[in-house]
């Protein structure tokens, strides 16, 4: 069984040290993900420049499968346009599900050492989390505008 | 009298290596592989296993005793019918009741607890009313109760705990004022295994005619339970914690309690008399067993109660509280652990946190080396406030479990360490 471990020395290392961990000033684009079963909560934003994810970034509290899979997922994704994130997003999806044929073509890379996770019924959330968390972002009203928004609001209300 | 710690020392290493030994064979899961481990189950607050006698009488009831109860005259529905009645009677000793009509079967704890905010709590208590929970409840014991306090626009208290985990008693005496007018709280914890004083605080909620209803389902396995010695209103447990089926439970009520309550389901069986005019309803405890109930789970608990009483609870909680110190001693020197909840009264449950390491690591790599735990907010999501964490690992004994057992939790921990901090 320890044979087939997702605790890989690659995920153990995205863990000890996250890659693209942080907050950016004024993302473009931001979401929220929890998992309110264990508590796992991702905080990701990202900076969209001519249909290209120039910029990216989290942080949040979780396990490592979650915390490895949001860090690689943000080397993997970093300098892609929206649409190939998706398919990313999709591939990574089905493999965790186990409904993808890794030895057919894919884009996933590296991210293929998460295959073992769909023999982990329990943690497959752990891994998909910071995936749905992107696909939200990238369909989210960019932070600056609703901030904007919030402050024409409340600036109105005033002057009403 | 209380032990001295050199006492407790003492006794950590004489845990009798051999003692569960003379069980183990009753129980044939525990002879299953996980992988190529044999497996260490140590989620026996989530659910215990059950033994062969138990396993034997289920086939037994329906392969040669099944019917439906209270129905028909044929033979089977006779025997089915005493069968079921026996399995009231020895829950009626097990805990000393006064009355076999004093013992209500449910589907569990959680039907146990809703039965009684739905036929006494939507009955009598209305608005401005106050309620006292405790801050060790599980959601099964917070749930029903915010329920009925939107309904009724009544008010929860809270008893809040210390940093080990023990309710603080005084602070629970200085909720009580006119409006008072119900205390539902957990015998024992199921997050942190915490053992409450329940009898006290029974006697002090009755001084001011305020009725009690006490959450079992950590309790009975572990614990004898003297619902006439205690006095309480209500006590409720599942089977299944039990080493019996899932699916039933009993609700223990005094009996004028009971009489007074409202039905909390309708059907057959409850009633005495139906016309589309008017309804009268069956008599204690027929007037809250509407439907075909568990039968055959029924019967399983009865048998698995006979079991455990062969063993003796008392032989059982001394054993378990063995296993608990040699645990607990050697969880808690190695470095990075930290175990939460800490009362000096305690079952045999240990939840611990790791430095670095999330719950759900540790679990799933003891899943690797054959260690069941539970991981997560064990249901219990204020503690986990309270104690500012987001989840625990939570390690549960049963008599069957071994000093190996718990060697093997520490081996494994040794493993999860290594994993993460190589």
């Amino acid at each position: 069984m320890s044979s087939k471990t997702i605790y890989q020395e690659v995920i153990l290392d995205h863990n000890r040290k996250p890659r693209n961990y942080g907050n950016l000033n004024q993302p473009s684009h931001h979401a929220t993900g929890h998992n309110p079963l264990c508590g796992d909560r991702i905080d990701l934003g990202l900076d969209m420049i001519n249909n290209q994810i120039n910029q990216i970034a989290f942080q949040g509290e979780s396990c490592a499968i979650c915390k490895a899979s949001a860090s690689m997922m943000t080397t993997a994704i970093k300098g892609k346009s929206p649409e190939e994130a998706e398919v990313l997003i999709q591939e990574f999806r089905s493999m965790v599900m186990g409904t993808l044929n890794l030895s057919e073509q894919h884009h996933l890379g590296r991210l293929a050492v998460f295959e073992g996770v769909r023999d982990l019924p329990t943690r497959v959330k752990c891994a998909i989390l910071p995936w749905h968390t992107l696909h939200a972002a990238l369909h989210s009203v960019s932070n600056i505008s609703t901030e904007v928004n919030e402050e024409i609001a409340q600036n109105s209300a005033i002057s009403a | 009298m209380l032990m001295k710690a050199a006492d407790i020392i003492f006794q950590a290493d004489n845990v009798s290596a051999t003692y569960a030994d003379q069980f183990r064979a009753d129980f044939p899961i525990l002879n299953l592989k996980i992988g190529d481990k044999p497996l260490v189950y140590l989620d026996n607050a989530a659910s215990s296993q059950m033994p062969q006698y138990v396993i034997d009488r289920l086939v037994r009831y329906q392969t040669t005793q099944h019917a439906n109860i209270h129905r028909a005259v044929h033979y089977l529905s006779e025997i089915a019918t005493h069968e079921y009645e026996t399995a009231r009677r020895k829950l009626q000793h097990f805990i000393n009741a006064r009355e076999e009509r004093e013992v209500i079967f449910t589907s569990g704890t959680t039907d146990a607890i809703n039965l009684v905010m739905y036929g006494y709590g939507r009955k009598f208590i209305q608005k401005g009313n106050e309620i006292i929970l405790t801050h060790l409840e599980h959601h099964s014991n917070i749930v029903p109760w915010q329920m009925l306090a939107e309904e009724k626009e009544a008010v929860i208290r809270v008893v809040p705990i210390n940093d080990s985990g023990e309710l603080l008693v005084e602070e629970y005496e200085k909720l009580f004022n006119e409006n008072t007018r119900f205390v539902a709280l957990t015998h024992v914890s199921n997050a942190l295994g915490t053992i409450n004083p329940i009898k006290e605080m029974i006697a002090f909620a009755h001084q001011r005619g305020v009725p009690v209803l006490i959450d079992g389902a950590q309790a009975a396995a572990h614990l004898t339970i003297d619902v006439q010695a205690l006095d309480c209103d209500f006590y409720v447990f599942s089977a299944h914690k039990l080493y019996g089926p899932t699916g039933v439970g009993i609700l223990y009520g005094k009996a004028h309690q009971l009489e007074a309550m409202q039905p909390f389901k309708g059907g057959g069986d409850m009633i005495s008399s139906v016309t589309f005019e008017k309804t009268t309803y069956n008599t204690i405890p027929y007037k809250f067993e509407a439907g075909t109930p568990p039968i055959a789970a029924a019967v399983g608990f009865g048998a698995a109660i006979d079991y455990l009483s062969n063993i003796g609870l008392d032989a059982i909680a001394r054993y378990e509280h063995e296993l608990l110190t040699y645990a607990t001693e050697r969880l808690s020197i190695i470095p990075g652990v930290k175990i939460i909840g800490n009362s000096i009264s305690k079952v045999a449950v240990i939840s611990f946190t790791m430095d670095g390491i999330h719950p759900h690591d540790v679990g799933t790599l003891l899943n690797q080396e054959g260690i069941a735990v539970r991981t997560g907010h064990h249901c219990a999501q204020p503690i986990m406030q309270r104690f500012n964490i987001p989840a625990t690992s939570r390690a549960s004994f049963a008599f069957y479990n071994t000093k190996d057992e718990v060697d093997a939790l520490i081996e494994g921990i040794q493993i999860v360490k290594k994993v993460f901090l190589s």
